[in-house]
């Protein structure tokens, strides 16, 4: 038999295939399919009008709107209740509102609802991040989550993967975001088109949950169909509390076959800032000091988990925002809301000035709670930084790690965190 | 399927924020969604845009969100096709699944300029510059995405399977 990629394997399976190669196109098995109250409505009206009365399987269709929740206009709720009405008709296991919707890509891992081995899709580009777990996960449009809600199957053309091997050891205030910003500054956001990247090397295996989730989350920023790290005993310390089905951990064969291998040494790898309007304007944060700022945004489905709070709150303890800048924390889910306040991050935060919102993709994508005037500029933890992204067409972002952020903050520019660590 | 229209040229990496910001996105109207279409990029595109019109652009069209409002809104402001040196991911899918025709070319761009009326012939992938009487070759439609095409988009498709 051919060896394998850890992808090309999951994709396998879920065809029913023995191997599979890069460009066959097959149609496959979907553990799990996911729509938010921007792409659902859309896949909703599809699935009605093609005649189907019932979801493949309610507990594989899952609905969370969090981009402009809590609905933040009239339009925006009757989108939401397009959701909500299509999850109490089809009594769906899971759908989310209220106090119990986070970020999707936060809340799906965290829930045990995406396991190891799994074939998910989404519709939603930073579906990819499930990745992390060792599952093979893609953002779709909504009429293939339409399709899947009905056939419970999709069609996939297999990709080829690009080997990324990190060596060396992080440095302080490197964070799994740093080195997914380096590497697409390298490769480009059209630099992975199509293709499955496969992180591999010592740093990576070292590397939080979290972090490894915030690296696969930007896969879609290089243009990639899939980010994905094999799964490793922090994986499975991670899901054991978590899965609520069994799980399959797949590797990749060592003789398997990539289209390209990169090697990044992560020694030589500082806290990196990606500058308007594209995600591969990386620069070193140290070049980027004399840039003065008026908002921070710390949250996303990139950066809005317990660590990226952890670490928010070590720069900002004690200290305080600059004058003239907003502060906005998002906590990704309201599990880790709960946490940062049972942890005394709350406390941190409000004493420094910032406001806590609630678990939203809110101002990411310039839907609400914290959106940019003509002129204005942000660091935001979040995963883009196109034209008018976070609001005026006029605005720019620029994208960190939580770390540069809350440094950012403090000092009213972009700024290293040891400039405020001393 | 042969359309023939005037083009309107954009550059590279021409993402799904650009074609229809996402704070137009509380609707799924394609009328509502046509009238922003491209606002961000070009602020008259959605009152000067004719039906038959054509989108040249560079590389990686449609990069950055899985949102089908975009092939949506490009689809309802009245253009015809859209011709690009490469098309991110899940705007390839999306348009295929919804029904926007649209032709990779890498020559294409380079020898066509705003305003030049443009004949495409989506069966043979032939692009023709009548302005400028060049003549350009799409890269070819994969079979599979093909019959997608003629089964009238991914949902049509999956009927005639008899999978609902």
């Amino acid at each position: 038999m051919r060896p394998m990629t850890i992808t090309e394997k999951i994709l396998a399976r879920h065809a029913g295939l023995k191997e599979v190669t890069p460009g066959e196109l097959i149609n496959a098995k979907v553990d799990i399919a996911l729509g938010n109250d921007i792409t659902a409505p859309i896949a909703i009206n599809e699935f009605r009008k093609s005649g189907a009365k019932k979801v493949f399987n309610r507990n594989k269709v899952i609905l969370v709107p969090d981009h402009f929740t809590p609905n933040k206009d009239i339009k925006s709720a009757a989108q939401c209740k397009v959701l909500r009405d299509f999850a109490i008709e089809q009594k769906l296991t899971h759908y989310y509102e209220g106090g119990t919707v986070g970020v999707e890509h936060a809340l799906l891992p965290e829930k045990g609802i995406v396991v190891p081995g799994d074939l998910v899709i989404g519709a939603d580009s930073h579906t990819c991040t499930y990745g992390a777990l060792g599952a093979f996960s893609t953002g779709v449009g909504s009429t293939d989550l339409a399709a899947v809600m009905v056939t419970g199957e999709l069609w996939f053309k297999v990709p080829e993967s690009i080997k990324f091997v990190f060596t060396g050891k992080l440095r302080k205030w490197v964070s799994g975001k740093d080195l997914i910003l380096h590497l697409i500054g390298d490769i480009g956001v059209d630099g992975a088109l199509y293709k499955a990247m496969e992180f591999t090397g010592r740093p990576i295996e070292a590397l939080s949950m979290d972090s490894r989730m915030s690296m696969c989350n930007m896969a879609i920023e290089a243009g990639a169909k899939s980010g994905i790290i094999a799964p490793d005993k922090v994986t499975k310390a991670y899901v054991d509390k978590r899965a609520e089905r069994p799980y399959k951990f797949y590797s990749s064969d060592e003789d398997a076959v990539y289209c390209e291998v990169r090697e990044y040494d992560c020694n030589a790898i500082e806290p990196k800032v990606a500058c308007p309007h594209l995600p591969e304007n990386t620069k070193n944060v140290g070049e980027l000091k004399n840039i003065t700022i008026d908002q921070v945004v710390i949250g996303s489905c990139t950066n809005g988990r317990i660590e990226d709070l952890a670490v928010a709150a070590k720069i900002l303890k004690g200290r305080k925002t600059a004058k003239y800048v907003r502060l906005i924390i998002i906590p990704a889910t309201p599990h880790i809301y709960n946490e940062a306040m049972k942890k005394g991050y709350f406390d941190i935060f409000l004493k420094a000035g910032a406001v806590i919102s609630p678990p939203t993709c809110g101002p990411c994508l310039g839907g609400h709670m914290g959106i940019l005037a003509a002129g204005e500029r942000a660091v935001a933890t979040t995963n883009r930084n196109f034209v008018g992204r976070m609001g005026d067409v006029k605005s720019e972002v620029f994208l960190a790690n939580p770390a540069v952020a809350a440094a950012s903050a403090i000092k009213g520019r972009i700024a290293h965190p040891d400039e405020v660590m001393k | 399927m042969k359309f023939k229209g005037n083009a309107w040229k954009f550059g590279s990496d021409i993402d799904t924020d650009r074609i229809i910001p996402a704070r137009y996105l509380n609707t799924s109207d394609p009328k509502e969604l046509a009238k922003h279409c491209m606002e961000d990029e070009d602020a008259s595109f959605a009152s000067k845009v004719r039906p038959g019109d054509i989108i040249v652009a560079d590389k990686n069209f449609g990069c950055g969100s899985s949102r089908e409002h975009a092939p949506i809104a490009i689809k309802a402001s009245g253009i015809a096709c859209v011709i690009a040196k490469s098309f991110a991911r899940i705007f390839y899918r999306n348009s295929f699944n919804m029904g926007l025709p649209i032709l990779e070319s890498e020559e294409a761009f380079g020898s066509i300029d705003a305003g030049d009326v443009i004949e495409v012939d989506m069966d043979t992938g032939e692009i023709v510059n009548a302005t400028k009487n060049l003549r350009f070759k799409a890269r070819a439609i994969p079979p599979f995405m093909q019959e997608l095409i003629n089964s009238g988009g991914l949902m049509e498709a999956i009927k005639k399977k008899g999978a609902v």
